[in-house]
């Protein structure tokens, strides 16, 4: 029973890892735009896609595919926002957020007229080994490398935004972004940087799910998407700690409804069981209440 | 005295019509494909299979119905893979183009919505690839080519209990897919008749990438055969993942695993599982031997499922036309539900007055890196 516990445990820190790193790419942009960019999952998707061509097209090994992968969906997140949000920023925000719908409908189909709808393979970029442990359990080194590469990224995000002065000045964005040019903080730059990271931190996750999950088609994002802006909506969105717990817990969540109820239940137990916990804390686990100034 | 160009030619038109009967007697079958939308590769292979069916009949002089030759035309409508489309390419086939039979739609979900105008017709409609049981339940002039889902999950349940010997099945599916749920669920009924036990019963949701939990909850079970009945597209992570954890049972499939992006998203891992399906390309009777060459000569590349199940919908319209002896719809249809044998590309079929065939399915094991024709099953 123990054993099983822990297999199931380890499971859920693999899909947690996922959830994680697409769900701190939601919150990052909430806390500095209060925009929801519901095109984050097809960026996350464009990221996996980019992930193949470098894998699969120049056959470069695991850590140059994520750099390029990471690089590219960066400069793809800063020109989306340049493009699309940037002009809307004084608008209403719905009509940001229809915009971000439009951009993830378009980049799933130009994905799907350059590339193609059929699903594609991502070849295996590390050794697939299995290190078995006491009790008949184990865990392989594909969830090995995708637990410590999420947990060294976002170790390196947190650092960096509690610790520099750039993280600094996004958090300042975060309380008042009205105000803070009159202090000399270049509010665009720092905007763009906000949307590079959580694009690339994406990308890394679309990187690490072809490892653990190696077929990838172009309306991937979506599924996963919803669920990282979920797992950001319960660590409570805006807060980058936030977004980590969030996505551990949502996976967590899921899988051990699965575990020991039957699996038809598990969306049903693990959303209700989500909700319940936003009746009780509306900002979710680790958000901020916003004093509205008046 | 001057007339008008206009009326001239109408006149010629008219004249032309006259003669059109006495020169050459043509029976029009329509053809109701997913040419485009979501599975325009079904609708292209059934095209190629009607066009051969249909050439091969005219090349040999034609049909002869009645003691008449009759030249066949095929006449095409594409559905888009959309219900109302299907309904509404049926109707024009019967009402407009006055078609004999109609052969399709493909896809359950046209094909259900298009027999209630075949029935509303009275006329005959063969769906080659359909198996969902509502497609011919309680209708008169529907058939289908295909076995059905109920039939499928016999086999399977049947196959596992036998072949493998097992005692405890897994099931994981998708309960989002009445495909998947319904075999799913015909298959946990059959194999505990049989004396079995479903030991692990277990879902996911259309999209899903990770199956661990649930995989880890069947090791548990410890079952002796884990059976996917789920698309090709999804199937290759379910086998990795369980071979990840060490699952290392023997795993078994169905008709959606036929298509061969299954093997090059699987690679290795999928060597040695097994699956049930329509035909086999490298199954051996003449008849499929002849219809396989003439195929790949023709289309270069080996027919799949649909194309073998289209050619054998036309070979049966053709068989119940010669039975019926005139081209007359009610005729047809009653030829169609009493043919006793007919031998064709995808086995041996019978009708014994429903729409639905009895016909064996073949068990495909997938073998360096190809489709190999394993054994063929019975329930």
């Amino acid at each position: 029973m123990i054993a099983y516990l822990l297999q199931q445990a380890i499971n859920a820190l693999q899909l947690g890892s996922v959830y994680a790193l697409i769900a701190l790419g939601y919150s990052m942009v909430y806390g500095v735009l209060r925009l929801i960019n519901f095109a984050h999952g097809d960026v996350f998707m464009v990221g996996a896609f980019l992930g193949f061509f470098a894998a699969a097209v120049m056959r470069w090994p695991f850590v140059a595919t994520l750099l390029f992968s990471m690089v590219g969906t960066a400069a793809l997140g800063v020109t989306i926002e340049r493009v699309a949000y940037r002009p809307l920023r004084d608008a209403p925000r719905v009509s940001a957020v229809i915009t971000a719908l439009g951009v993830g409908l378009f980049l799933e189909h130009f994905v799907l007229a350059t590339v193609g709808a059929q699903p594609r393979q991502i070849p295996r970029m590390i050794p697939v080994r299995f290190y078995p442990l006491p009790g008949g359990i184990g865990f392989s080194s594909s969830q090995a490398v995708i637990f410590g590469v999420a947990l060294l990224l976002m170790l390196v995000l947190d650092l960096f935004v509690n610790r520099t002065m750039t993280g600094m000045a996004m958090r300042a964005i975060s309380w008042d972004i009205r105000h803070l040019p009159l202090m000399g903080v270049p509010v665009n730059r720092i905007v763009s940087l906000t949307f590079a990271i959580g694009s690339a931190l994406a990308a890394a996750g679309g990187i690490l799910v072809g490892l653990a999950y190696p077929i990838i088609d172009p309306y991937m994002g979506i599924l996963v998407g919803w669920k990282a802006f979920v797992a950001a909506v319960v660590g409570g969105i805006g807060s980058v700690r936030g977004a980590m717990v969030g996505g551990y817990v949502l996976a967590a969540t899921e899988v051990f409804v699965a575990a020991f109820l039957p699996s038809t239940y598990r969306d049903f137990v693990a959303f209700s069981l989500l909700l319940a916990l936003l009746v009780f804390r509306p900002t979710g686990m680790l958000g901020r209440v916003w004093a509205q100034k008046v | 005295m001057r007339r008008s160009p206009a009326l001239a030619a109408m006149g010629v038109l008219a004249a032309l019509l006259a003669a059109a009967p006495a020169l050459a007697a043509e029976i029009v079958v329509g053809l109701n494909v997913e040419l485009t939308g979501s599975i325009p590769v079904v609708g292209q292979s059934s095209l190629n299979g009607a066009r051969m069916a249909v050439d091969e009949v005219n090349q040999a002089g034609g049909l002869q119905v009645g003691g008449q030759r009759y030249t066949v035309r095929l006449q095409v409508e594409d559905n888009e893979d959309k219900a109302q489309s299907a309904v509404a390419a049926a109707q024009k086939l019967y009402y407009q183009d006055n078609v004999i039979a109609m052969i399709g739609p493909n896809a359950s979900r046209n094909a259900v919505p298009a027999a209630d105008i075949a029935e509303s017709a009275r006329a005959p409609m063969i769906s080659p690839w359909s198996t969902n049981p509502s497609t011919t339940r309680g209708k008169r002039y529907v058939f289908r080519a295909a076995f059905t889902d109920d039939f499928q999950g016999r086999v399977v349940a049947s196959f596992a209990r036998q072949h493998f010997n097992a005692q405890r099945a897994a099931v994981l599916f998708d309960v989002a897919s009445e495909y998947n749920k319904g075999i799913a669920e015909v298959f946990r009924q059959a194999f505990t008749e049989l004396g079995g036990q479903v030991v692990a019963f277990e879902t996911y949701t259309t999209g899903d990438k990770d199956f661990l939990s649930q995989l880890t909850k069947i090791r548990a079970a410890r079952p002796d055969i884990l059976f996917l009945p789920n698309y090709y597209s999804e199937v290759p992570l379910q086998v990795q993942q369980a071979h990840m954890i060490g699952l290392n049972v023997p795993i078994i499939g169905s008709d959606s695993w036929g298509f061969s992006d299954l093997l090059t998203l699987g690679g290795a891992d999928m060597e040695g599982l097994m699956f049930t399906t329509h035909y086999a390309p490298d199954i051996a009777t003449p008849v499929a031997r002849r219809f396989i060459d003439a195929y790949r000569q023709r289309y270069g590349s080996a027919p799949d499922d649909v194309a073998a199940l289209t050619y054998d919908s036309f070979q049966l319209l053709f068989l119940a036309l010669q039975q019926a002896g005139r081209v007359d719809r009610e005729a047809v249809r009653n030829a169609l539900a009493s043919i006793q044998r007919y031998e064709g590309v995808t086995g041996t079929m019978q009708f014994k007055g429903t729409g639905d065939p009895i016909k064996s399915a073949v068990v495909i094991q997938i073998k360096d890196g190809q489709f190999k024709y394993f054994t063929t099953a019975n329930p």
